[in-house]
């Protein structure tokens, strides 16, 4: 049985809908992150999941209870979660009662209290802070009251939105850690929103990508960022070379895609006449001077168009009838002379061509899709 | 203006010596008026967080409502229970007109309104998320509700002071169903206003310094408090 599961669950919000038809379901012990851009409906999830808000229709189990059930029942689920909010705010207590208050709620007093606030405030590093009015701190070590206050309950979820997001490159990196210390040491069930992927990909084991109101995909972040399902997710998850076309051939699964005059050939079982997009990661673009001969199916004469060190590799653009990024070491870069204006060659094999839906799915009141 | 410089003179003369009638008078006004204060907040810091927590038809008309008793006339409220307590009002058998008691009753109704107007606008002041927050980490509504009341405890604190100092200044009340009774329901206001009209005006100095004195405390209170 799923720790969570949400079943046909929909929001609406002044005739527009901000969830449509999540089905997702989340495993005891699971680090799950939850990644879309800004406005997909990530809170709004989060505050369902959380209990805080009811959903216009659907259903939400909590370890198989429904939790429409009562109020008292969803004020039990409730309190076996802690959610840490996207600008999380203080009591204007001092930061020990700040960790202390919801644990007063839960009845649990005296030394056993004490010890346990103490421990929570060396855990997040705020020993230094106790006493000190929680109003009276910094983006991040606020962000680190919130986290502390949560994880104080040892709550059997913790969620936790844009946990980073609001915080300068230091404290998001410190935030960050804190968080994977806490997935390594308490082992609790995390669900996670996030709007960069990168970080989901670092934290999570599992990440859903939610954008519009649809959970269009799930999987190790690996997977979503390898096959996105669609052109949207692709280029939400920074899939750069996106070139959309039409297959006019396909055999054992080699399909052509035509695409502004030119035919990429790749690996699909998408059939003829589909508009499909060919997605192509940077790195697996091979560059070259000269006409080579390689097993890379797919083979491009081309013109650089801009050029661009990132670290320590150089990001280069190249207009070949669509336009393609490719990425070389630096090193490389010099050795071949690289330069604005000059001809190239490039070639990618169809094993590196991820072919994908151009058009969005749309869904349908009864469809189900359980992620 | 001799008459004046006399009386002040005397006034302090009055106060510097702790005057046995003045204290006693200035001690019964502080009972009297913090009673008020206090009973009255006991029943108003809840009843406005009902309000402000609750949604129902009517909330905004009552809220204007409330705002308008802000200054209803002390002595509307003076004959509205001198009406009820009087021996043949429906609460005559109580035997409270002209008791300390019935003016406590009377400021009570007086600062209630402010009171609630004061604390609803206090919660109101709390941001929005603290109670998503207190939710999240597992609060019941009625300790949600104790997390706003605390959060929100300056403002309502000044709240409760503004309404003793409304209860300490009045003299409508005290003088109608309180009487005005020599070292029984003889308050600051209503010796004054008595001793003012019998010429004896180094006494009412006294008692008006003294008042002024306690507003000025209340005042540097509250400003201590808004502060924070």
């Amino acid at each position: 049985m799923a720790l969570i599961e949400t079943i046909d669950m929909w929001q609406r919000r002044d005739g527009r809908d901000i969830l449509r038809n999540i089905n997702l379901r989340i495993e005891r012990g699971e680090v799950f992150a939850l990644i879309g851009p800004t406005g997909a409906g990530k809170t709004t999830l989060l505050r369902l999941i959380d209990l805080l808000d009811e959903p216009t229709s659907g259903k939400i189990y909590f370890n198989g209870v429904d939790t429409a059930e009562s109020p008292a029942v969803r004020l039990g689920v409730r309190r076996r979660m802690a959610f840490v909010l996207q600008k999380p705010v203080v009591f204007n207590l001092s930061v020990y009662d700040n960790i202390a208050y919801a644990l007063r709620w839960r009845g649990m007093r005296g030394s056993k209290l004490r010890e346990k606030v103490e421990h929570i405030i060396d855990v997040v590093g705020l020993s230094d802070y106790h006493g000190r009015n929680a109003r009276n701190l910094s983006g991040g070590e606020v962000q680190r009251v919130a986290i502390a206050r949560a994880i104080a309950l040892e709550p059997e979820v913790l969620l936790l939105d844009e946990p980073t997001a609001n915080l300068d490159p230091l404290s998001a990196a410190r935030i960050e850690e804190l968080i994977s210390s806490i997935i390594r040491q308490y082992a609790t069930t995390i669900i996670m929103a996030t709007h960069d992927l990168l970080q989901g990909q670092r934290l999570a084991d599992r990440v859903g990508v939610l954008m519009d109101g649809e959970l269009l995909q799930a999987g190790s972040a690996r997977d979503v960022f390898a096959s996105p399902r669609n052109k949207e997710v692709a280029e939400f998850v920074g899939v750069e070379n996106i070139i959309d076309g039409v297959i006019t051939s396909s055999e054992d699964k080699i399909v052509t895609i035509e695409s502004q005059g030119r035919s990429i050939e790749a690996i699909s079982d998408y059939l003829i006449g589909e508009k499909v997009c060919a997605c192509i990661r940077p790195e697996d673009i091979t560059l070259s001077l000269t006409r080579i001969s390689s097993s890379a199916r797919n083979f491009f004469e081309g013109e650089i168009t801009w050029l661009v060190d990132v670290g320590p590799l150089t990001r280069v653009e190249i207009q070949c009838g669509f336009p393609l990024v490719a990425l070389v070491t630096k090193r490389s870069a010099e050795e071949m002379k690289l330069a604005r204006g000059q001809s190239i060659f490039v070639s990618f094999k169809a094993t590196a061509v991820h072919v994908t839906k151009l058009q969005k799915h749309k869904i349908k009141n009864m469809e189900r899709r359980i992620i | 203006m001799i008459e004046l410089w006399n009386g002040l003179l005397k006034a302090v003369e009055l106060i510097v010596t702790l005057d046995p009638e003045v204290m006693e008078i200035a001690g019964r006004s502080l009972r009297i008026s913090v009673t008020s204060a206090i009973l009255a907040s006991l029943i108003c810091v809840p009843l406005a967080s009902i309000i402000h927590f609750r949604q129902f038809r009517g909330k905004r008309f009552l809220i204007n409502l409330i705002q308008t008793f802000y200054s209803v006339p002390t002595v509307a409220i003076g004959l509205f229970v001198f009406v009820f307590i009087s021996r043949a009002g429906p609460l005559g058998w109580l035997g409270l007109l002209f008791s300390p008691a019935a003016i406590v009753i009377g400021q009570m109704l007086l600062v209630t309104p402010i009171l609630l107007g004061l604390v609803i606008s206090a919660l109101r002041g709390v941001d929005i998320t603290l109670i998503d927050t207190a939710r999240s980490l597992g609060a019941s509504s009625f300790q949600t509700t104790l997390v706003v009341l605390r959060e929100a405890r300056f403002a309502v604190m000044v709240a409760i002071i503004m309404a003793f100092g409304r209860a300490i200044s009045e003299v409508g009340i005290s003088l109608m169903i309180g009487g005005n009774i020599r070292g029984y329901t003889r308050v600051i206001t209503t010796a004054i206003s008595l001793e003012t009209s019998k010429g004896d005006l180094e006494l009412s100095i006294a008692l008006g310094i003294i008042l002024i004195s306690i507003a000025l405390v209340v005042n540097i209170v509250l400003n201590r408090i808004q502060q924070r």
